[in-house]
């Protein structure tokens, strides 16, 4: 057993940029552990560009984007453990990892900061019907195939789902030589960003379906073809109107799941909402001096967001492990209005907020011209307009510490006709 | 007249450009009306892609066109990526092919490998 102030579990941008805060705020002996051989996790097979507008000021591909954060970190005493697997976090702040190198590991940490990201729903998480002929992959998983090892999963497409990986996907396969015959959503509209739909679709002539899904797959060995039918408002789909699509391959974006075994079995409380933990104001779970942040806490649709609350993260867990002050159990719940789908953090210690805390959150349906209120005790105590709202897209709502102290013990966060 | 959805901001405005006079109609503000003109008279992409490298961990090495090029090259651009084979180490921001199809665009590694 050995002893580190703080052990980050996962050497993607959340966990990068937490070592990179947790050292600025005078942290020096911190470790992440990563399972791939090298930092930077999915970002190194997002080769598209778009990151780092907000972070940076600048259009950066995945890679580039991953590389900024791997030279700051590098400037850092962090220790690095890549190829090194985490098998358990305890309430008690134990970190167990194996590795080729040392076996069996087992660190005694001050703070742990949980940045393990997400992983992708499959064909059985959404149950497709059909035989199980090969050539049915995640986006995701055909993405590392094709821009990191070089390998063409098919040569005619039809991809499920029109998430930014979904309609990346359809762009990418499109330019290496395939045909990308539709992009299916089972929703009215997309869930991707807007500008995916336009240059990953439209540029290349891709059809997309929206309000339909996939029936059937029919293929012995491999995938011959799919139905894909239309569905009704409650998306059932419609008999009669099924569509026949010659393809050998079918991909999958059909949502992100926050990859929280490990939350799980250290006792750290879960939100049904999010998949993810419960955290406060600082990131902090339910275990103190545990914290969490990145894809683990909540689906982000924009790196630069997961930079910015890893660094929360950073910063918070500094806090803890240099001040040994308890913080009170007083707190505000957050909880969702009209349209709300989630709020991140769920629960504000208001004595712990400095000026402004900035809450994030999703709506349930896109619409247009609408006012965001935070209430509290039926009293609204902060406005603001939004010309645009839509699921794909993560809002957020800034709250002062003035606004805060006139809050009792809930807030509500809604979407209102203007 | 040609519709388009600006890509300028997440509102996302749903454009009618007449191809000859150039009048845009249906944005919200300027820089819509800016989108709309250089999408009908020049439209332009930054390419991402890969090529193939040989002796390092992976198999391909993410690059991307240093600025913005002709839409209408977006795969010949592709083509001329087929042909390149780099080799072990590269760093990021290394030039891979000068001034690509006679444009006045590099494609440039966006990774050290």
């Amino acid at each position: 057993m050995s002893k580190h102030d703080l052990v980050i579990v996962g050497g993607g941008p959340a966990g990068l940029s937490a070592a990179y805060e947790a050292y600025k705020e005078g942290i020096r002996d911190i470790v992440i552990i990563e399972r791939d051989s090298f930092l930077g996790g999915i970002l190194n097979q997002c080769i598209h560009n778009g990151f780092g507008l907000h972070r940076f000021k600048e259009e950066l591909t995945g890679p580039e984007y991953a590389s900024r954060y791997i030279d700051m970190v590098k400037t850092t005493s962090a220790i690095i453990k890549s190829d090194s697997m985490v098998l358990h976090v305890t309430d008690n702040k134990e970190v167990h990892y194996v590795n080729k190198d040392e076996g069996y590991q087992i660190i005694e940490a001050k703070a742990v900061i949980l940045a393990m990201g997400c992983r992708e729903r499959t064909r059985g998480a959404i149950s497709i019907p059909g035989t199980r002929a090969s050539g049915v992959f995640t986006a995701g998983a055909c993405q590392k195939y094709v821009n990191m090892d070089g390998y063409l999963v098919g040569k005619r497409i039809v991809i499920l789902g029109s998430g930014d990986i979904g309609l990346i996907m359809a762009r990418r396969m499109t330019l290496e030589g395939c045909k990308v015959l539709a992009v299916v959503e089972l929703m009215p509209y997309s869930n991707g960003l807007n500008r995916n739909v336009v240059q990953c679709l439209n540029d290349f002539n891709i059809p997309l379906y929206l309000s339909h899904t996939v029936t059937d797959l029919i293929g012995k060995n491999r995938v011959e073809k799919v139905i894909v039918s239309k569905v009704d408002e409650n998306r059932k789909p419609i008999k009669g109107t099924e569509m026949e699509f010659e393809c050998d391959t079918l991909l999958l974006s059909v949502g992100l799941i926050p990859e929280n075994e490990l939350s799980k079995e250290a006792g750290v409380e879960l939100d049904r909402r999010t998949n993810g933990p419960v955290v406060y104001e600082n990131m902090e779970t339910s275990i103190p001096g545990i914290f969490a942040c990145g894809n683990v806490l909540h689906v982000h649709d924009l790196v630069d967001n997961v930079s910015l609350e890893a660094s929360k993260a950073g910063k918070s867990a500094a806090k803890y492990i240099l001040s040994k002050k308890e913080l009170s159990n007083d707190y505000i719940n957050l909880v969702n209005g009209n349209e709300v789908s989630y709020t991140c953090p769920q629960k504000i210690r208001k004595d712990n907020v400095d000026d402004v805390i900035e809450v994030f959150f999703r709506v349930r349906s896109v619409m247009k011209n609408k006012r965001i209120l935070v209430k509290s005790n039926g009293e609204v105590i902060s406005k603001v307009m939004r010309l645009h709202l839509a699921p794909g897209e993560m809002e957020s709502v800034k709250i002062t510490k003035e606004q805060l102290s006139t809050c009792s013990d809930t807030i509500e966060i809604s979407v209102e006709e203007d | 007249m040609k519709k388009l959805i600006c890509i300028t901001c997440p509102r996302g405005c749903h454009l009618e450009i007449d191809e000859e006079t150039l009048d845009v109609k249906g944005n919200a503000c300027p820089r819509g009306k800016e989108y709309g003109i250089n999408e009908i008279t020049n439209p332009k992409r930054t390419i991402t892609s890969t090529v193939k490298i040989v002796g390092a961990e992976i198999n391909r090495l993410p690059v991307k066109t240093d600025k913005p090029i002709a839409k209408s090259l977006m795969f010949d651009v592709m083509k001329e990526l087929d042909k390149i084979c780099v080799s072990h180490p590269i760093t990021r921001g290394t030039v891979i092919i000068s001034n690509v199809l006679g444009s006045d665009v590099n494609i440039i590694a966006c990774r050290d490998l």
